[in-house]
């Protein structure tokens, strides 16, 4: 299997129905996008396919094939816009307790955030609609909801 | 999580244990080496002494301090001045990995900007100060290693002052410390990089001065985690992260009830599955026993475990049944049984007013985000374990145990953790014990690589260890003025301490205190309180506050009950009660109403204000809510807490945990937020049947904490048992029914 991977070409010895998580942690070796609950309730996973949050639990290595996986390694590097935005808000913010859950969160805010036509700011209502299918256990959301609301205001 | 810890005893508890051994009967493990760890003695007890040599080597020896008051095994300091703390806790959300650095930098005069941290290990440096063993638990990491982490910050700068005037050559009285350098006469200046080799080789002081705590630069100023960069970036490494050359992975096919062993296995279909290395019959925790698939990855070994064919034999084990539960505990709560309290209850013939209640509490899972995990290497003689562990000397004892070594030849590598709020230390180290099972059996069939165990979401979710049902009843009599004539109270729920290191402390009379903590006090109430601990075979655990998860709902929501009742308003009548013995309650509360506009600021319609207080591990939370009812469902608004947790460290933190605790005790009263089993089968598997909140669930917060000096107290667990009570009596106010059931039932 040929994957695009962080604008990385990557080439994979994997059955095409194995979860994009997999084979992202156990032969790529990037480990930063998590497992969580394997059914798409937790939004752990996330990743951006094609720029799209995608569960990556769920989705077969075959339907990320001739598209741009992104994870939150690339996302968080500096070179995108809005992901370096949502890193700071989320730094500047101190969001992460046990951090398990964040890069599912930033890869979801990220999403939304790009999503949102140039220069209109997200009610709080949008922001916990968009955020809504990412569980945290620590309970970081007051701070998350800061922080995407922040970095929405930065990227204005 | 401990409310009566004898801490000198502690360590002779968990030897007893061990010696004991914690495995069922059943089991074929072997137990030789607990026995022999009768042999190790003292505070040395499961840990690898490897550092406690090394600084024989360097001469620190010959000091009258104990590993755990020795520098070198917590305070690092590199050339270019980067300071690295070892903390000898379990990181997994709570903010130690920044606030232990923090009380030890501010006593070493360090540049904050340059300190790092990392995990420690089972090494015997690592033991809690005052417990003498391994642990993250109890809300006790600042509160028992706060002089610990000061001590240790100011015996490394006494020696980097000491090298400094060595290398001056002048009286060390004409020197001082400031942000990482050692300043001098004539303007003379050294950074701790240029100084720390020396400062290493010199004699460690025993008795050093601490800061006043008026001088405090780091302590008590709000500052970011310093794992908050890599947490937001996907650059931290959690235990589940792990990956060792070779490694490979297993999963579990456990038995659906509790404590079954296999009737017969098939495995060819899993053996044929692609990448799957081995299929093994092993022994589980409790007497269970399961079949693990070893694979090159996760996936692999799931398919491998979704192809296997077994029958279980569940004919010989309890199959618990959550409706005939509660019809049971319903009887014996009727039953006498032994008293926690003994309080006259001849009033209650007479008093004028009445109230009867019930309650009911049920199993709740922990479901931290990460997976529970565990990697093994076994080499001959020695093993190594990479795991989220909060108990990482009792880990490694059972590890050893299970792999025929002795306790100094197994090293737990403490990994952080993406949460665990009390499943990480179970009382029989099951995820551990299960990864070393796997690993020898692996081993044993020719699989020479590291194993990491992984357990899926279902794995988890229906794995036990939870946080045990509970049945409250009340018959409380009281005047017209609400004060209380005599208060008889059951409670109904297993133990949860029976079997692990803490039951002899724990456990008195029958009654194991982790249930009855927060029944009571502070309130000088009559009371009657007879407790039953029925035996299951549902492995039950402490989950964050314990048994305040229940008791602060119970008395917090029954006392304002009886306040509006009897036409009070529920602060000033809690006020009374607490009358000036409690000052730290009276300023948590009143801090809380003042902040919140409580009883000044009108609220918009349909919206009422709900009240609850109470103290855990020794801090006290107090949460004024409002809430309002939309299409019969109680929603949350806003929350205003008062914390009392003396001086705070990091406020940063505190705050964090107050809003997450809360968001905790928020998920209890959701629907769905429960565990039941039937016919032996736990119903709930994973996210979509087991509730947790969401970020729309999640009201505004006001946090404020209550200014103190005195040495500080815990706040891992504090803010979650006022929560659900607080919402409850605002909800209570709205429609004129008490609940009295977690999660809410408005029926």
């Amino acid at each position: 299997m040929k994957l695009n991977v962080n604008d990385r070409e990557v080439v994979i010895d994997a059955d095409p129905a194995m979860p994009v998580l997999w084979a992202l942690r156990d032969i790529i070796g990037l480990t930063g996008t998590k497992f969580g609950c394997g059914v798409a309730q937790c939004g752990a996973c996330t990743v951006h396919l094609d720029g799209e949050a995608v569960r990556s639990c769920i989705t077969p290595i075959s339907d990320a094939a001739g598209k741009k996986l992104t994870t939150i390694e690339a996302a968080t590097d500096g070179t995108d816009r809005i992901g370096a935005a949502v890193h700071a808000a989320w730094l500047k913010h101190d969001v992460a307790q046990c951090g398990y859950c964040q890069s599912g969160q930033i890869m979801s805010a990220v999403a939304f955030l790009k999503s949102l036509p140039p220069g209109q700011q997200p009610t709080p209502d949008k922001i916990d609609a968009a955020m809504a299918g990412n569980i945290c256990r620590c309970g970081t959301y007051a701070r998350i909801r800061a922080a995407v609301a922040d970095a929405a205001r930065t990227l204005a | 999580m401990l409310p009566n810890i004898d801490y000198r005893e502690l360590p002779r508890a968990a030897q007893r244990l061990m010696a004991r051994s914690q495995f069922d009967e059943a089991t074929t493990l072997p137990r030789r080496s607990f026995l022999k760890l009768a042999g190790v003695g003292g505070l040395a007890l499961g840990a690898f002494p490897h550092l406690a040599m090394a600084e024989a080597a360097v001469g620190q020896a010959a000091s009258a301090l104990k590993p755990t008051e020795q520098p070198s095994a917590f305070v690092q300091i590199a050339s270019n001045g980067e300071v690295t703390v070892t903390i000898n806790r379990l990181e997994f959300g709570q903010g130690v990995q920044t606030a232990l650095p923090m009380i030890l930098a501010e006593e070493l005069d360090a540049d904050w900007s340059l300190v790092r941290s990392r995990h420690g290990s089972n090494d015997a440096a690592y033991l809690d100060p005052r417990y003498g063993i391994h642990i993250t638990g109890g809300s006790n990491s600042i509160k028992n290693s706060f002089t610990q982490y000061r001590e240790l910050g100011a015996r490394a700068r006494a020696m980097l002052l000491g090298a400094a005037a060595a290398r001056w050559n002048v009286d060390v009285a004409t020197l001082r410390t400031e942000a990482g350098a050692v300043l001098g006469p004539g303007g003379r200046k050294l950074a701790y990089g240029e100084l720390a080799e020396a400062a290493m080789a010199l004699p460690v002081p025993e008795k050093v001065t601490l800061k006043d705590p008026k001088d405090f630069r780091i302590i008590g100023r709000p500052t970011p985690r310093l794992d908050a960069r890599a947490k937001s970036s996907g650059r931290q490494d959690f235990g589940i992260d792990i990956r060792l050359p070779g490694q490979l992975t297993a999963v579990v096919a456990r038995p659906p009830v509790f404590g079954a062993r296999l009737a017969s296995v098939d495995d060819g279909a899993a053996r044929a599955v692609k990448g799957v290395k081995a299929v093994l019959r092993v022994p589980l925790d409790r007497g269970a026993e399961g079949v693990a698939v070893v694979a090159d990855g996760y996936w692999q070994a799931t398919q491998g475990r979704d192809a296997l064919k077994l029958q279980w034999d569940t004919s010989a084990v309890e199959k618990v049944d959550s409706e005939r539960q509660l019809a049971e505990y319903r009887e014996l709560a009727a039953r006498p049984g032994p008293r926690k309290l003994d309080a006259d209850m001849t009033p209650l013939g007479t008093a004028p007013r009445q109230l009867e209640a019930e309650f009911v509490f049920p199993y709740l899972a922990h479901a931290a985000m990460e997976p529970l995990n565990c990697t093994v290497a076994l080499t001959e003689g020695r093993a190594e374990l990479w795991v989220g562990s909060q108990s990482a000397g009792l880990d490694a004892a059972a590890a050893a145990g299970v792999l025929d070594l002795k306790p100094e030849q197994v090293v737990v590598q403490v990994q952080m953790a993406g949460g665990g709020f009390g499943r990480r230390f179970s009382s029989t180290s099951d995820i551990v014990v299960e990864a070393c099972a796997i690993a020898k059996a692996a081993r044993a069939a020719g699989l020479n690589a590291p194993l990491r165990t992984l357990w899926s979401r279902e794995d988890d979710m229906r794995g036990g260890f939870y946080r045990p049902m509970h049945l409250h009843r009340a018959r409380i009599g009281f005047d017209e003025q609400g004060k209380v004539l005599a208060w008889d109270h059951v409670i109904v729920g297993q133990s949860i301490t029976t079997g692990s290191v803490f039951e002899q402390f724990q456990v008195k009379n029958g009654i194991d205190a982790t249930a009855t903590e927060g029944m009571r006090d502070p309130y000088p109430l009559p009371m009657r309180l007879t407790v039953h601990h029925p035996k299951l075979n549902v492995p039950v655990l402490w989950w964050r506050s314990v048994g305040s998860t229940h008791t602060a709902f119970v008395m917090e929501t029954l006392l304002d009950e009886i306040a509006r009742a009897t036409k009070q308003d529920p602060v000033a009548y809690r006020m009374d009660l607490f009358g000036d013995r409690h000052p730290r309650h009276r300023a948590a509360l009143q801090l809380a109403v003042d902040k919140s506009g409580y009883g000044k600021q009108p609220l918009p319609a349909g919206r009422a204000w709900g009240v609850a207080v109470h103290e855990s591990f020794q801090s006290v939370v107090a949460y004024v809510v409002e809430a309002s009812m939309k299409d019969r469902q109680p929603i949350l608004h806003r929350v205003t807490a008062g914390v009392h947790c003396n001086l705070a460290v990091n406020p940063r933190t505190v705050e964090a945990q107050v809003q997450g605790a809360a968001i905790m005790g928020l998920s209890m009263c959701l629907p769905g937020s429960a565990i039941t089993l039937k016919d032996g089968i736990v119903e709930q598997s994973n996210f979509g049947d087991y509730t947790v909140a969401r970020i729309t669930d999640v009201p505004e917060f006001d946090i404020h904490i209550v200014p103190s000096a005195e040495p500080p107290t815990g706040m891992g667990e504090p803010g979650l048992p006022p929560l659900a009570p607080a919402f409850a009596n605002a909800i209570a106010q709205l429609t004129g029914k008490p609940l009295r059931q977690l999660p809410f039932n408005l029926a």
